[in-house]
């Protein structure tokens, strides 16, 4: 296939994107457009190693600047995209119209704002990018007072990093528990006590309504009347799919531009991935929203083979993972309206376990806490669209790859 | 920094001159097919599963247990196998020969 594929957005999708286009053989140019001053860079870390005083803070590209001009990828870095006229074919620019044949939308989200008064003031920040993460790391001295909105993944992962950084760290959550919207109370349980483990002073249920600038520091109100004192405040209350652009070009979207399972929008030249997307699954027979790594690049994938006329419909697995302290969580799956949750392993600090959801008789996903072969063993599994028995997954004398073994004979039994 | 050869899936070498970082950055860096690292080198996602030249395992190391855990039911893991992202490159590793394993 040839013509010109103009890409907007650069992160990890957009990055994969480019590698999988020219893997299947799109032999016309590739435009990527990026409105950040840089190359697609690794954004995990940002609430990670970038924090952490002993860690690299160079940005990590994810594919060298050398892969770029190999592959003939024309990259305009620091450059916005303002309008898409797709009767012409064409996007406005900062520096210019582009004319395209087929465009890619990698706009990934935007964060939530959620109606705090004074949620505006300079010292409250938000981490999404790389100019933002050093924002943070110049605030984050050692004896800072930190109040974090959320305690979701960036919430969570930006408290650990700063209590190493030693600072005095708050979390405030909206919802009964933290990572309520992707794990079990069990598992957000175990974080709850591995942050307050490490000196965080973390409140749940609670409902920021103001923060005040008091002159020798910020003081952040609660529905409850707290008032919890502040050097800064980071935001991380969740996040929105970036649709403006698609919406005012008139693309179908509904919490995330909707595409087909190829990733095609409701304008067949037009693909869109990664975070601003919303697909069906067939895995889980509903539309979903995610935001992750995994899912933009696979996506990306996607995008690519269709685009270079050899579709395949998108099946991925979603998985994630995040690190806090010493704690490592993946997730293989989404479980999401699970009726039943058995816990393999102890949920004590210090010890490894893994979570397996169900609905009916159906593994909808296993998290995983410092027990890699569990979330392995679970992956495979899932891929496999296996459901062990629940008997088993509870018997704790079946070592965790005897599951996937089981659950294997099982189909035959 | 030390000279490491990657031998890609395909059977292509690729030689790299004083590599930086870890068997999996300086992959990425120089364009080693075989090799994603997806998850950014934290031991997260298995896409840069190599067998390393036996006669290098003591100087490389044995994986650690998370990563053991990642490696368990990947294809073609055996004794070799690491993940690139966990092996730091160090001058030590000067000249040392992986296999890529891909997917």
């Amino acid at each position: 296939m040839s013509g010109h594929c103009v890409i907007i957005g650069a992160g990890h999708g957009a990055a994969q994107l480019c590698a999988s286009l020219r893997q299947e053989q799109w032999e016309g140019p590739v435009t990527l457009i990026g409105a950040e001053p840089h190359l697609p860079y690794h954004r995990p870390p940002l609430s990670k190693t970038q924090l952490d005083p002993d860690g690299d803070t160079t940005l990590q590209l994810i594919r060298s600047e050398d892969f770029y001009t190999c592959h003939q990828i024309n990259t305009k870095l620091g450059v916005r995209v303002s309008t898409i006229d797709r009767g012409r074919k064409t996007v406005k620019t900062d520096v210019g119209e582009i004319a395209y044949e087929k465009l890619v939308l990698c706009l990934g989200s935007l964060h939530r704002r959620p109606p705090i008064d004074g949620i505006g003031h300079e010292k409250v920040f938000v981490l999404q990018t790389a100019a933002h993460a050093e924002v943070l790391r110049a605030a984050a001295k050692p004896g800072a007072r930190a109040v974090i909105i959320g305690g979701g993944f960036i919430g969570l992962e930006v408290a650990a990093s700063l209590r190493q950084r030693g600072l005095d760290v708050t979390v405030l959550e909206l919802a009964p528990r933290v990572l309520s919207r992707v794990t079990s109370p069990e598992v957000s349980g175990y974080f709850e006590n591995l942050h307050r483990r490490h000196g965080v002073t973390l409140n749940t249920g609670v409902s920021v309504t103001g923060i005040k600038d008091g002159g020798s520091g910020l003081k952040v109100l609660t529905a409850g009347g707290q008032e919890f004192a502040a050097d800064f405040v980071v935001l991380g209350a969740g996040a929105t799919a970036n649709t403006a652009l698609a919406e005012s070009a008139g693309l179908e979207t509904a919490n995330g531009i909707l595409v087909d399972e190829f990733n095609r929008t409701s304008d067949p030249d037009i693909y869109a991935l990664g975070d601003c997307c919303n697909q069906f699954r067939p895995l889980y027979k509903q539309r979903m929203r995610l935001e992750s790594v995994q899912n933009a690049v696979d996506q990306a994938k996607t995008a690519a083979a269709s685009l270079a006329g050899k579709a395949v419909p998108h099946d991925a697995l979603p998985w994630f993972w995040s690190d806090q302290y010493d704690a490592k969580l993946q997730i293989a799956g989404v479980s999401t309206g699970y009726d039943r949750v058995i816990l393999r392993g102890t949920t004590e600090l210090g010890g490894d376990f893994s979570a397996w959801y169900y609905r009916g008789e159906k593994l909808l996903a296993v998290d995983a806490v410092n027990d890699s072969l569990a979330y392995a063993v679970g992956t495979k599994i899932l891929k496999a669209a296996l459901h062990p028995a629940q008997e088993d997954v509870a018997d704790l004398n079946l070592e965790t790859k005897q599951l996937h073994t089981k659950a294997k004979e099982q189909v035959y039994a | 920094m030390p000279k490491i050869t990657y031998i890609t899936p395909g059977g292509e070498r690729i030689v790299v001159e004083n590599a930086i970082g870890t068997l999996m950055t300086a992959a990425v860096a120089n364009q080693v097919k075989g090799i994603e690292g997806e998850c950014g080198g934290v031991c997260s996602c298995a896409t840069c599963h190599i067998h390393i030249d036996p006669a290098w395992m003591d100087k490389v190391g044995p994986a650690s247990k998370v990563e053991q855990g990642m490696l368990e039911l990947e294809d073609h893991a055996s004794e070799c196998s690491r993940l690139g992202c966990q092996v730091k490159l160090t001058p030590e590793l000067d000249g040392l020969i992986v296999k890529v394993v891909g997917r």
